[in-house]
């Protein structure tokens, strides 16, 4: 017997593969649409309206912009790996979506399908391994420009992404001392018995770490060292061009959305109604309109978070990279750890019953 | 032939490979990448043995960190193919081969003995690498060896500051 697993449950997984790696794909999209729109909504301007009605068809014409334009490879450089950058920073920005729980389960055909990939007891661990990976794409692609300037943009990303990692661990290591799992499921189980339930209200502070290592994992502004038109010309895509450079581009809106996801099922509850009992109310609406539910409203707050991104990009300056790197280690590492230290006594304290 | 024996001799060729090109590829950078590669092998022989904790810490600490760095030194210091240094004494080579071959024969010959050659591979049974009972045991019944390595961790820690301090 060469495949002994059940084949519905390959085509049940093979489905959700592609509905959620398309969904990212079109929310990552209009996530480029809402950026501008938000932009121009700060500064007090209209923002993209000429391309279909609103302007929606926006994406679209972007995306064909980058695929219609010339291709170039620069002569010094190592080919392969000049192509493998943009792949390998999609290829990470997408694999964190198979941990993320989108919603509890749907009824179809007589089986339960969970809305999840893939169930893993070390799914936070995992999001985490797949984030270290993500600086390989932006590494492999400025050396492989063989420009200094590109180089220059990859050390960059390379030196702050490693940075705020420590810090992401250390706020991690306190979230999960107070959930006691590491999977997403069950933290989301967690969060869904009481109004304040949700670990933003345990973990206040770590959330604030987590957030902004968040933004800088992300290379986002106020972190968006590795991309800078006037001290690098152009940063770690320099020499990048066509659908190569929106690959690279693309790759930072899938890795906004997905880290919202994570953010929404780590801190705030993820797909769970507040104040409503939602095991109660999936007896009297059934699973599958729940479900659906369930589904828009973590969508919505991961949109919420998505506005957030946005929304300090274009209020906050961004920072000169010594202060980058004194805020990652000077002030995040030591307070994840303070953080670390206060979580661990109170939890001692608790489970000896208030005796000191 | 099971998924699972397929799995394992595709990772073990994996292994090997990105192993052997670690050490015949002439570029440093490319030297790092295959090692990245062995390192995604190892993770998945650890996955096969239901070690999920160790696979992904093995892919946090050694491809997600350790070989960034290296990366990135190899990067900031340029060096290519042609600042590899050239071994010009063929003799030392021969002779590097001969005794690398006969570690590797020693090496076969202690483990043909051993129960572990007649397993081709232990699937889906062991569950040491479980994170609940791999940290049970670390807090337990090897607590004291535990201790000792996050002290050296913490003066390797330290003495790197002092290093970095001295030339600044």
């Amino acid at each position: 017997m060469l495949l002994s697993i059940d084949l519905s449950l390959i085509l049940e997984k093979f489905v959700l593969i592609v509905v959620v790696v398309m969904s990212s794909l079109v929310i990552a999209m209009y996530a480029t649409f809402a950026e501008r729109k938000v932009a121009a909504f700060m500064q007090d301007r209209r923002g993209p309206n000429r391309a279909g009605p609103f302007g929606l068809l926006q994406p679209v014409a972007d995306g064909l912009k980058l695929f219609f334009k010339e291709e170039i490879i620069p002569d010094l450089s190592s080919k392969f790996l000049f192509i493998l950058g943009p792949c390998l920073a999609m290829l990470t920005a997408m694999m964190t979506g198979a941990v993320i729980p989108w919603g509890d389960k749907v009824h179809f055909f007589g089986r339960d399908i969970p809305l999840q990939i893939a169930d893993i007891n070390i799914g936070i661990l995992y999001v985490f391994g797949v984030v270290s990976l993500g600086v390989y794409g932006i590494m492999i692609g400025s050396w492989a420009s063989n420009n200094k300037f590109s180089l220059m943009g990859g050390l960059r990303a390379a030196s702050q992404i490693i940075s705020y990692e420590l810090a992401m661990g250390i706020a991690l290591i306190a979230l999960l001392m107070t959930t006691g799992t590491l999977s997403l499921k069950e933290i989301v189980e967690q969060q869904q018995q009481h109004w304040y339930s949700w670990n933003i209200i345990k973990q206040p502070l770590g959330f604030l770490i987590f957030l902004i290592c968040a933004f800088a994992e992300c290379n986002r502004t106020p972190f968006d060292l590795p991309e800078a038109e006037n001290e690098l010309i152009g940063g770690y895509h320099t020499e990048y061009s066509s659908m190569k450079l929106g690959f690279f581009l693309f790759a930072e809106y899938i890795n906004m959305f997905l880290s919202s996801a994570v953010m929404v099922s780590l801190f705030f509850g993820g797909y769970d109604i507040p104040f409503v009992n939602d095991a109660s109310l999936a007896e009297t609406i059934g699973v599958n309109w729940i479900a659906l539910i369930h589904t828009g409203l973590f969508l919505f707050k991961a949109a919420c978070f998505l506005f957030l991104f946005m929304w300090v990009r274009w209020t906050i300056p961004r920072f000169r990279y010594d202060q980058l790197m004194n805020l990652g280690w000077k002030i995040l590492i030591p307070l994840a750890l303070i953080n670390m230290l206060v979580t661990g006594a109170f939890i001692l304290f608790q489970e000896n019953n208030w005796h000191f | 032939m099971n998924v699972i024996e397929i799995l394992f001799w595709f990772l073990s060729v994996m292994a090997l490979g990105g192993a052997v090109m670690v050490v015949s590829s002439k570029s440093p950078v490319h030297s790092i990448l295959y090692l990245i590669l062995t390192f995604f092998a190892i993770s998945g022989h650890y996955i096969l043995m239901n070690a999920q904790f160790l696979a992904i810490v093995n892919i946090i600490v050694y491809a997600g960190a350790i070989m960034v760095l290296f990366l990135f030194v190899v990067m900031l210091m340029n060096l290519n193919a042609d600042s590899e240094p050239h071994q010009k004494n063929k003799w030392i080579l021969y002779i590097g081969g001969i005794a690398g071959g006969s570690l590797l024969l020693i090496i076969v010959a202690a483990l043909k003995q051993t129960a572990a050659a007649t397993q081709l591979v232990q699937m889906n049974s062991g569950n040491t690498g479980l994170i609940k009972n791999l940290g049970m045991l670390l807090f337990t019944d090897y607590v004291f060896p535990f201790e000792i390595s996050s002290i050296l961790f913490l003066s390797a820690m330290i003495g790197a500051v002092i290093i970095s301090k001295k030339e600044a």
